[in-house]
Order: structure tokens, then C-alpha cells, then sequence
């Protein structure tokens, strides 16, 4: 049955008589910030994110524990080396629901988004994908070296040849809609800290 | 000087005479040869926008037949243009009469300033004026930029009008939306269509708009419809009366 | 307020009623205008804008002209990832698809995070006859859910809605406090009774932003987490799309998600871009390609444009018509000048008012991030109602009438001779009564004694010119 479905589907499209058209040039010029990570950390900021410049790992520890959530968060988790703790083994949790309770989560972000302050992380070593949805509190390091321009740049980084999943990731979670009024922290992370290393 | 078929829309012939006279003398005062052919009727519009085309088809053919002899044929309505001008062929599978004139036929203020180059007009006009943005003037004929493209600012229609001593434009809150005036629209969707003229009308109070002008007889022959019922002090002119008083202000001081 | 459940689907009277509330149609005109605002100020910061929106509508159309290509290498694609994937002709295949998946699995409980293809499917009325639990988790898409009405708008489903109105729904349903309106206190309810779903959920389902043909993934667009949330916690991921959802490679995703979120909100992307490569490891992924009344429309020269819709709703925001009449007034799944066109071609005849719901002003066309013709494509809707007969009365013979007149020199100038010599001599309420929709609310011009052919052969001195 399902192949029949798709034959059908198949020989309909093409029955179509279709003007050919070429695919577009996604060559530039596009935008380029002559300050890129003013531009990230200002569009971060539009977007309900904080974005927070640090040099090394122990500025930033220093500047994480000025966060009243950092400190408030009793089940916390980091995948970054050196940088806050964390209060369980993420690699004996089996299910992902057991991290419903997690406060706090710090993860590394591959790379930042300067046209619309996104970080762009993946699953590889996050052992559940649920992770930076489900977290009260989220915080990604990003290295400032590794900020681009613009979505065209990403995507020429990024490889998707084998299976997995990966997510920019532009501010808290959020929801407009009641009446159009702005609430940060719909179902995902009431707050999101970007930590961008020098 | 070229010669000037004028293409007075139907409504206009019936109910805004002036606005056609003040058209004709406007280009008059610009040195062209200006002729009304009287075969004319209507451009077929509102049979279009109804879905008739079967019944355009004749009423499209006559318009070619009658303006054909012209090297332009100017009109006091972006709307009118736009049906001739981006909807007409259909009726004409490529025919080289109507290739030829059709772009040719042209609204009042983009004549002006694209085949005379009128950069400014000489004449006073000293009255705060809120002009009306008639959307396929707008978005049709790109007479001016439209608010939701990015790209550099222009405006035919207000520039000229800027060019008069004395005058002060209005500022609008929603620069180019639309009246709600819509040909059968108006009737169809009657509740819709009055409010959202209402609206543009608030807009243009808040603005203080003194005279309401647009390039379209129609779209304010429904604000003025609503202004009148309301008993508003807002006055409505077409922008052909507004130049054609300024320079024959300017003309007598 | 909810129009579903009204006798006709015409709009004008639909319309109508929502304008009737002078206030409440003043605040959704508002709120509406708000979000094109902000639109427009994504759009202005972007100096390529107008390239963007040009090569968003060549991939498109490239798309569409190899469409059959690209859905089986998609298709191949997804399988290397390990993703099954279905097809289904109709609304009716799809959701007995999705059935079959969910009973084989035993599952009872689905969270749903928006896709406006299961609304076009009508999918939860269908799995809730069949004992299944449908939750929506997007705020909004809960919100009109618990209030038993369809969204309004495709990106913004309860924008029909005041804060006082989600006060009441979440009261009767989540038991908020009564008379509570802060949205804050609202969303955070939501918040925690929507949780609970997405911890007992038994599988959930998303549609789908972009799919891309080279990779075999797709990319789901939220803002509030909903659709990685539900997708993450139970191993079982259906992912519903409409054939026309493919892009072909994923370097073209930039250029869409450049364009989608600035488009539908003003915001520079999503807060979540997801892309989903094969199943979550140890669960299983379907994606179900549908096609549901699309492939008529691709080989149309006039309506083919419509299919590179990505549902950003700017088009609605942008409608004067729409802002003033509520996204129920359309009777349709997808409401405002895109649904305007995408309804006929369902159901000519249902929603044949619809391409009249429209002043033909064209901002949709401008505001469109695909370029979609928009005000051309329900222009030509008319023409097709017309050629087909569909055309009421009550619009076809005026037009009839006034094509003779008008095609007849003579009987024009008699006509409006008569008519504007009659006019000033009849009484006020013989010209302003119940059939003249025009004076309802406006003043007919005032007729003058001649008309300008009139006084020009006056001026010239001439009896006949040309």
C-alpha cells in the first residue's frame, strides 16, 4: 500500500509540466559586522540572552558565580572542562526524564551567529538530546574565535553526513502568545548565558 | 511636444469633472498637445476585479483602438494605468498595437516627472497636506517605494508636491496602507472596507492633515465619502487640483 | 467570537461580526500591526533583503520544477539515517498512517508541537476517536485547543484572543486563578501543566520547516522548545510534511532561516533551529510526505507560486483585511491572503468569497519573504471562480449591466446624464436605505451638472473630439 502511495504521488509530480529553473548563487557579498561579537552579543541581548566576555576558564568561573541562578541551582550539570560542576554522572543517566530536575546546565557551543546571536550545538556529546531543552537554566560557551557572520557561513561549516541532531540555539525559550506580551521561559530554559572566551 | 491622448477614468467623467479639467490644464501649462478622445468610456477595471474577463475582452480591444493614435496617454489615476498597463494582456497575446502603446499609457505625476522631467513645480500652496498613498499607484506602478521592500526611499507624487512654496506634509503613522476603497470591495465588504477608511482618516488627524490628496479619485472619493458623513473638516483634493491652484497661485502673486 | 461553528463560510458576514466589535477589532488591527512593525525592522537591517527573498524564491521554484528528484533522494537519504518513510496521497491516508505507527507501538498519549499540515489534515479529531490523547504543546495552539476553536492565524493561533480570555480558558481548564490575565502568570501555568504531558507522552509528533533531499534531515522551527522537548523524551518521532517542504541541499536552509523568523515575528531566527538527522539513538523516526491536492497546483502557471509558502504569517500581519476581520472570519485552515488562495484550490466552491476578501492593495505581495504573487494569484482565483461558474449573482450581474453600458458610447454619457440629473432631486431616504451598502457609512459624491466631457466640449468649443 505504501508503495503504491508512492508511486501515485510520484507520477502525479511528474505529470506537472514545470518551468526548469536554475538554482540561485549563494554566493556573497552578504552582511559582514566589522565588530563581529559586539553584533552577536547585541543581538543576544535583543532575543532575552545575556552574552558574557571572558578571558579563560577562570574569569569565567568567576563570572558564573556572580549568576544569582548559577548559585541558586542545586542539580547542576557541565560538559565543559574546568568550568562550574557538576552534581550527577550525566553518563549513568539512562532515561532521559531523570534530567526533569536538572537547574542548570553549562554546554559547549560549537560556534556563534553574530547576525542573530545563535550558537550552534550538536548531540555528540551531549548523551541526551533532551538536555539543553529541559534544564531550568542553560549556559554555552563559545570560543570568540569561532563567531562567523552570517546563517551562509554555518552552513559551510556544518556536515551532516551521518545521523544526528544538532540546533542553533538564539536566546531563552520564549512565547508571544498571549496578547502578543513577551514571556521568557515557555518550556524550555527561563535564561540563557553565552560565555564568550577571548 | 508630444502629443497627449487623456484617459479620463469613467467615475471621474461622471462625478469629479474638475479633476479631469485640472489634469487637462496641467498639461497644458507643461506645453503638451492634449486631446480627449470621446469614444472613451471605462478601462474595463471592475469587471476584472469581479472575475468577468470575458467581459473585458471587448472593453480592452476599444481602449487600444481609441488611444493607439497617441505618443502618450496620461491619466489622473495610478489604478486605472495599472490595468491597461500589468493586466491588459491577457486580452492581447503579444499584439504589437498594444505592445506598443502600453507603456506609454501613464499616470499623471509619473508622466510629469519620467517623460517631462518636472523636478519641481513652480506655485503655492500653503496648506498642511496628507497624501493618500493608492496602493497599485504604489505597488503596481511603483510610483513610490513601498514600506515593506528595503531599498532606497522614493516618492514621485510627494516630491512635486514638496517643490510647492508654503506646503508642509503630514506624517502618517502607516505611511502606505491601504483605504479599504477596493472597486467592488467597497460594497461587498462594506464593513471592512469603511473601516479601515476610517483609520486612514484618524491617521491623517493625528497627522493633521488639513487637505487630504492622493493620485487616485477613487480611493478618495471613498475617504471623502466617510469624511462627509462624519461631518470632518478634513477637504479632499486630487493631486491634479492641488498643482494646478498652485501654479495659478503662484502665477497671480 | 468563534466563527467555526457559524452557517455560512462567506466572509463579508463573517467579517462583518468581527468589525461589529469596534474595540476588539481596533486591538487585533493593533496587535497584528505591531508584529509587521517588527518585521520591518529585521528586514531593514539586512541590506541584502531583496537578494535573499529572490534566491529564497529560485530554490523554490528549482525545487518544484525536479520535485520528484528530490523526494526520492530524499527519501533515500532519510533511510541511510535510519528514518521510515511513508507517503500519503490524501488527508485520510496521512492520519490513518499515523494511527497505524502510534497503535503498532502501543502508544496512547501524543504531544504535537504546531504544524499546520495536521490542522489541513484535521488529525486530532481523527486519533481522538480512535482512544489516542492529542496535546498541543504550543502555547498558543493549547490555548485554542482548550477553547475548542482552530488557531486563527498560522504562527500566532490565539492572536484572536485577549489575556482576560486565556484567563478564563486556563481557569475552567488548569484551574488558574479566577480573573488572573497576567500573561506571565498564564504562560508559567502552562508551563507546568504542559510539563507533565511531555514527561507521560508516549510519542510526539512535529511538522516540518525545510526538509533537505541531499541529507534526508529536516529542520523544526520553534521558539518556545516545544517540539525538542516532545521529541526527546519518548523514543518515538513522527515528523509530518507537505511535499512541498523540500530544499535541496542543506546550504540553502541559511537562506530560509535568514528570511523565516524576520519575516513571521521581526526576530533574527528562532530561539530553536533543530535539525533532526534519523531517529533519537535507540527510538524510531517517521516522516510522512503528503500530498493532499498539491500536485495540481504545481502544474499551474498561475498558482504554482503558492507552493513555496514557508508559513511565516506575514502576510496575514500585513492584511488590512485580515487585521480587521480575525483569522475565523476565512473558514479555513490557513486563514489571510495566502490561505485565500490555498482554500479555493481545495473546495472552489466553499471558499470561493475568499479571494473577494481582499482590496487587491498588495502589500502581501511586497511583505511575501518567497515572493509569492500573492495579489495576482487571488485576482486570477476570480477569474477561475468566474470561468467556472461559481460566481454569485448578486456580483455577476452588476458587472453584466455595466458592460453594456459601458461598451456603448451613447448609452454611458445617457446613463450618467440620467443619473446625475435624477440623484439631487430624490429624497435622502429613497438613495440611503438598506440596499445601498455604499451610503451605509459614506456620503455619495455630490453629482455635478456636468460631466467632464461636458464642460471639455464646452471649453474647446467643439461638439465632438476625436
Amino acid at each position: 500500500m505504501a508503495s503504491k502511495s508512492k508511486d501515485d504521488i510520484l507520477a502525479a509530480v511528474r505529470r506537472q509540466r514545470v518551468p526548469e529553473t536554475p538554482l540561485p548563487s549563494l554566493d556573497g557579498p552578504w552582511i559582514a559586522y566589522p565588530d563581529r561579537a559586539a553584533q552577536f552579543a547585541a543581538m543576544l541581548e535583543f532575543v532575552g540572552g545575556c552574552c558574557v566576555r571572558v578571558e579563560g576558564v577562570e574569569q569565567l568561573n568567576a563570572q558564573l558565580a556572580e549568576l544569582p541562578v548559577w548559585n541558586d541551582a542545586k542539580k547542576t550539570v557541565s560538559l565543559v572542562e574546568g568550568v562550574g560542576r557538576s552534581t550527577f554522572d550525566l553518563a549513568a543517566v539512562a532515561d532521559p526524564h531523570e534530567l526533569e530536575d536538572v537547574d542548570f546546565a553549562i554546554l559547549p557551543g560549537q560556534f556563534g551567529v553574530a547576525e542573530n546571536g545563535a550558537v550552534w550545538i550538536d548531540d555528540r556529546n551531549l548523551r541526551h538530546r533532551v538536555l539543553p531543552f529541559i534544564v531550568q537554566h542553560l549556559a554555552l560557551v563559545v570560543r570568540a574565535g569561532e563567531l562567523i557572520d552570517t546563517m551562509h557561513a554555518a552552513y559551510e561549516r556544518l556536515r551532516f553526513d551521518g545521523p544526528g541532531f544538532g540546533v542553533f540555539i538564539s536566546g531563552p525559550s520564549k512565547t508571544a502568545d498571549i496578547e502578543q506580551s513577551l514571556v521568557i521561559g515557555a518550556h524550555g530554559p527561563r535564561s540563557l548565558t553565552v560565555f564568550l572566551m577571548v | 511636444m508630444p502629443s497627449v491622448g487623456l484617459f479620463i477614468p469613467c467615475y471621474v467623467d461622471q462625478f469629479y469633472p474638475r479633476v479631469g479639467l485640472a489634469t487637462v490644464e496641467l498639461l497644458e501649462r507643461f506645453g503638451c498637445q492634449v486631446e480627449f478622445p470621446e469614444a472613451q468610456t471605462c478601462c474595463g477595471q471592475p469587471m476584472a476585479n469581479t472575475g468577468c474577463a470575458d467581459l473585458v475582452a471587448p472593453i480592452a480591444r476599444r481602449f487600444v483602438e481609441i488611444f493607439a493614435p497617441y505618443d502618450y496617454v496620461v491619466c489622473p489615476s495610478g489604478s486605472c494605468v495599472s490595468m491597461v498597463r500589468n493586466h491588459y494582456g491577457e486580452y492581447f497575446d503579444h499584439d504589437p498595437t498594444f505592445e506598443r502603446l502600453r507603456p506609454r499609457v501613464m499616470e499623471l505625476c509619473e508622466f510629469l516627472t519620467e517623460v517631462l522631467g518636472i523636478e519641481r513645480v513652480e506655485g503655492r500652496f500653503p496648506h498642511r497636506v496628507g497624501l493618500h498613498q493608492s496602493c497599485h499607484g504604489l505597488r503596481e506602478l511603483r510610483l513610490a517605494s513601498s514600506s515593506e521592500i528595503v531599498g532606497p526611499a522614493h516618492n514621485r507624487t510627494r516630491r512635486l508636491l514638496e517643490s510647492l512654496e508654503g506646503i508642509e506634509l503630514s506624517e502618517l503613522k502607516r505611511p502606505d496602507e491601504c483605504c479599504g476603497f477596493g472597486g467592488t470591495f467597497a460594497v461587498a465588504e462594506e464593513a471592512v472596507s469603511c473601516m479601515m477608511g476610517l483609520d486612514r482618516i484618524a491617521d491623517h488627524e493625528q497627522a493633521g492633515t488639513e487637505v487630504l490628496t492622493g493620485n487616485d479619485m477613487s480611493c478618495l472619493m471613498h475617504l471623502e465619502g466617510l469624511l462627509r458623513r462624519q461631518h470632518k473638516p478634513i477637504r479632499v483634493m486630487h493631486v491634479a487640483e492641488i498643482l494646478q491652484s498652485a501654479m495659478l497661485a503662484g502665477a497671480a502673486t | 467570537m468563534t466563527t467555526h461553528a457559524s452557517h455560512t463560510t462567506d466572509h463579508a458576514p463573517q467579517a462583518a461580526l468581527f468589525v461589529a466589535d469596534d474595540k476588539r477589532a481596533h486591538w487585533h488591527d493593533g496587535a497584528l500591526w505591531f508584529v509587521r512593525a517588527k518585521r520591518d525592522r529585521a528586514a531593514q537591517a539586512l541590506p541584502e533583503w531583496e537578494r535573499l527573498r529572490e534566491t529564497a524564491s529560485q530554490i523554490k521554484l528549482h525545487t518544484l520544477s525536479r520535485l520528484a528528484e528530490y523526494l526520492e533522494q530524499f527519501e533515500a537519504s532519510a533511510h541511510r539515517l535510519g528514518a521510515t518513510v511513508h507517503w500519503a496521497r490524501d488527508a485520510a491516508e496521512h492520519n490513518e498512517i499515523v494511527l497505524s505507527i502510534l497503535q503498532r507501538h502501543g502508544a496512547r498519549r501524543l504531544v504535537k508541537s504546531k504544524s499546520m499540515l495536521t490542522e489541513e489534515c484535521h488529525l486530532n479529531p481523527f486519533l481522538e476517536r480512535h482512544g489516542i490523547s492529542v496535546v498541543d504543546t504550543d502555547l498558543g495552539e493549547r490555548i485554542v485547543q482548550l477553547a475548542g476553536e482552530p488557531p486563527s492565524h498560522i504562527v500566532l493561533p490565539a492572536i484572536h484572543r485577549t489575556k482576560e480570555d486565556v484567563g478564563r480558558i486556563f481557569h475552567e481548564h488548569l484551574h488558574t486563578e479566577e480573573g488572573a490575565s497576567d500573561p506571565k502568570y498564564l504562560a508559567e501555568a502552562a508551563r507546568q501543566h504542559l510539563r507533565e504531558k511531555f514527561l507521560e507522552a508516549d510519542a510526539a509528533l512535529t511538522g516540518v520547516n525545510f526538509a533537505v533531499a541531499e541529507t534526508g534531515g529536516f529542520v523544526v522551527c520553534t521558539n518556545e522548545g516545544n517540539a525538542d522537548l516532545g521529541v526527546s523524551l519518548p523514543k518515538l518521532h513522527i515528523a509530518s510534511m507537505g511535499i512541498e517542504k523540500l530544499v535541496p541541499c542543506a546550504e540553502h536552509l541559511g537562506v530560509f532561516l535568514r528570511l523565516l523568523a524576520r519575516s513571521a515575528t521581526g526576530q533574527p531566527i528562532t530561539t530553536y533551529s533543530s535539525h533532526f538527522h534519523g531517529p533519537v539513538s535507540g527510538g524510531e523516526l517517521h516522516i510522512v510526505l503528503v500530498d493532499n491536492g498539491r500536485t495540481p497546483i504545481m502544474g499551474s502557471d498561475e498558482f504554482r507560486r503558492s507552493l513555496s509558502c514557508i508559513r511565516c504569517g506575514a502576510c496575514m500581519n500585513t492584511c488590512p483585511v485580515y487585521r480587521r476581520s480575525g483569522g475565523h472570519s476565512y473558514s479555513a485552515t490557513v486563514p489571510g491572503p495566502i490561505g485565500s488562495i490555498l482554500s479555493p484550490a481545495r473546495d472552489a466552491r466553499a471558499h470561493g468569497s475568499l479571494p473577494f476578501a481582499c482590496s487587491l492593495c498588495g502589500s502581501c505581495t511586497d511583505v511575501c519573504p518567497v515572493k509569492i504573487d500573492l495579489h495576482h494569484q487571488l485576482l486570477a482565483w476570480r477569474h477561475e471562480i468566474a470561468a467556472r461558474g461559481l460566481l454569485p449573482i448578486s456580483k455577476k450581474l452588476p458587472m453584466r449591466l455595466a458592460s453594456i453600458v459601458l461598451g456603448h458610447r451613447w448609452l454611458y454619457e445617457l446613463s450618467g446624464r440620467i443619473g446625475r440629473w435624477i440623484m439631487p432631486k430624490l429624497p435622502r431616504w429613497m438613495i440611503y436605505n438598506r440596499f445601498n451598502a455604499w451610503g451605509r457609512q459614506r456620503e455619495l459624491p455630490e453629482p455635478p451638472r456636468e460631466s467632464f466631457r461636458e464642460r471639455y466640449r464646452r471649453r474647446n468649443g467643439s461638439a465632438h473630439g476625436k
